[in-house]
């Protein structure tokens, strides 16, 4: 007696292919919905920006007429940004991330600490900016200057990086640490010598794309009262400024039909920061992750 | 069955054949362990070990897999102790200095105990820097110096002949006998007094198997060692010593040549003549 009856098997055999066909035309349209979105808004902002995009474009300050219209502050004020977005949020990430994976202990208190740290990743970008009007712009006094965005910055994508960290250090083969411990290694001698060399590819990738998310983010900027319009250029870190999304925000809002434009001018010039910044992420991750 | 028995003996006696004799008068104690239990959370892995191992002596430990001869390898560097929920009690005497005590530190112990592990775990850098990573974190800058542990780590680990013109090649683009061997020779590197070996030939060829017992067999000469190894035919050949575990007791500790042709328990002959295990 056999359970399973050929003729049977036979009959469905062609259902069943069907099915895999229809589920695989069904995968293959969501792709395609997502990317033709894209290009379309692609196609469009470079169709409408890319007239307004030149030199005088880069090297101008910001102006009444859409012509004369530059984005020389925003995007000197934007790179001052990363200038302490960067730092502040990579050693107080990865300091962290080392901490929770290896020194702390495994128990409630730190499980529930890993657990929240992951979910002060979903907060709302404007609630750290209310964060940081509070603590930097007031109570600190650092005014609306860089350093006070730039530490709002750093408190909104650091749980990101934790998390890439840590990811990257888990990756780390428990093997490799123990060779190094049978040694007579210290801890801190195995972080610095195997556990960083391997993970640093995993956390520079996670923290450029962390750092690519705070460039474009601009809800904290506009609830610290960042400025638009601004003639000068940053001249230190308390200096006030101006950054790439608050420039676009303010072209973008305009009733001038010109001024739309300038505004996909904007954009493309974020969009090419970004664009480089996520190409170095993937150059790093190449060229330097390190299989076992 | 009886006849079987009387068969594997006489094969064991076989491949004994041309081994040095045992040499009977013990030497220096090197470890000498009291009393150890050892608890994984609820689970107690080592029952009541005792067990002393001897200088310039080649100590086999066998078992069925969870017997607890793993964890009992790494209690002798206290490398268990990287598993948070391992506790222990009773002790070690590591040349007369119990390495339980809170104030014996692991670095000390660490460095005057090396690990071969199972399985060949090279570190992603060059040979070089592979063997002399434990002389680097032990202070040692000087080239000279560095160069001179390095060509004599190799040597003793009988692969410098392999490696010489290739020192700053990654040492994963080696074959897996030949990364076990790296990993031996920068054990080598720190000078210690003994090796522990955790199935050191368990992820190998037969031919790369051979060179690291016959490696084994050189090494004694100048280090002891305790070899963990799920191999009897193993044990036999390159053991002087060799203790049976069996749910995390020791069943059985003696001379090879005893333990495999004139063994005192039941379970050590049912075990070593494969009929469990």
């Amino acid at each position: 007696m056999r359970y399973i009856d050929e003729t049977a098997v036979m009959k469905r055999m062609t259902k069943r292919i069907t099915f895999n066909k229809v589920w695989k035309a069904l995968f293959f349209l969501a792709t395609i919905f997502a990317l033709i979105t894209l290009a379309i808004l692609l196609f469009r902002i470079v169709t409408q920006g890319i007239g307004y995009l030149n030199i005088d474009f880069l090297t101008n300050f910001a102006s009444r007429f859409a012509d004369k219209a530059g984005i020389k502050a925003a995007l000197v004020g934007s790179l001052w940004l990363m200038g302490v977005v960067a730092p502040v949020s990579i050693i107080l990430g990865v300091g962290t991330a080392l901490y929770l994976e290896e020194y702390a202990k495994k128990n409630r208190i730190n499980d529930f600490i890993r657990m929240n740290i992951s979910n002060l990743a979903g907060v709302p970008s404007i609630v750290f900016g209310l964060l940081g009007l509070t603590i930097f712009v007031r109570m600190m006094e650092l005014g609306k200057s860089i350093l006070a965005a730039g530490f709002t910055m750093s408190l909104l994508i650091l749980p990101v990086i934790i998390v890439a960290a840590q990811e990257a250090i888990r990756a780390v083969p428990s093997e490799q640490r123990e060779a190094s411990y049978g040694m007579g290694a210290t801890k801190w001698q195995t972080i610095l010598r195997v556990v960083l060399p391997a993970a640093i590819p995993g956390i520079l990738t996670g923290s450029i794309l962390a750092l690519s998310r705070a460039i474009g983010e601009t809800a904290p900027l506009v609830v610290l009262g960042i400025p638009v319009i601004l003639q000068f250029l940053p001249d230190g870190l308390l200096s006030q400024f101006t950054a790439l999304p608050m420039q676009i925000y303010d072209w973008a809002k305009r009733p001038q039909e010109a001024f739309q434009y300038v505004a996909s001018a904007g954009i493309l010039v974020l969009m090419t920061v970004l664009l480089l910044m996520n190409s170095i992420a993937i150059f790093i991750r190449n060229k330097f992750q390190k299989r076992y | 069955m009886v006849l079987k028995i009387q068969e594997e003996k006489t094969f064991v006696k076989k491949i004994q054949t041309g081994a040095k004799p045992v040499t009977e008068v013990a030497g220096n104690i090197v470890y000498d362990t009291r009393n150890l239990n050892l608890w994984y959370g609820d689970h107690h892995g080592l029952k009541d070990v005792n067990l002393g191992i001897y200088e310039n002596e080649v100590t086999a430990i066998i078992g069925p897999s969870g017997c607890g001869k793993s964890t009992y390898l790494k209690t002798l560097n206290r490398m268990v102790e990287l598993v948070p929920i391992v506790r222990t009690s009773g002790e070690i005497l590591y040349r007369e200095r119990n390495i339980l005590d809170k104030d014996y530190t692991v670095e000390e112990l660490r460095t005057r105990v090396g690990m071969v592990f199972q399985k060949p775990n090279p570190f992603p850098k060059s040979i070089y820097d592979n063997i002399a990573y434990g002389p680097r974190i032990h202070g040692i800058k000087n080239k000279k110096i560095l160069d001179e542990i390095v060509e004599k780590s190799l040597r003793g680990a009988a692969i410098w002949d392999e490696v010489k013109d290739r020192l700053n090649q990654n040492a994963y683009g080696l074959s897996g006998g030949q990364q076990q061997r790296i990993c031996i020779a920068r054990c080598l590197a720190v000078e210690p007094d003994v090796i522990l070996m955790d199935e050191p030939t368990s992820a190998l060829d037969p031919i790369s198997t051979l060179k690291v017992e016959e490696l084994v067999q050189e090494l004694k000469k100048d280090y002891s060692i305790v070899i963990v190894t799920h191999n009897m035919q193993q044990a036999a050949r390159i053991s002087d010593r060799t203790a049976f575990f069996l749910s995390g007791e020791v069943i059985e500790y003696d001379k090879t040549d005893v333990i495999f042709q004139t063994p005192a328990d039941q379970r050590t002959e049912d075990y070593i003549s494969g009929r469990f295990g």
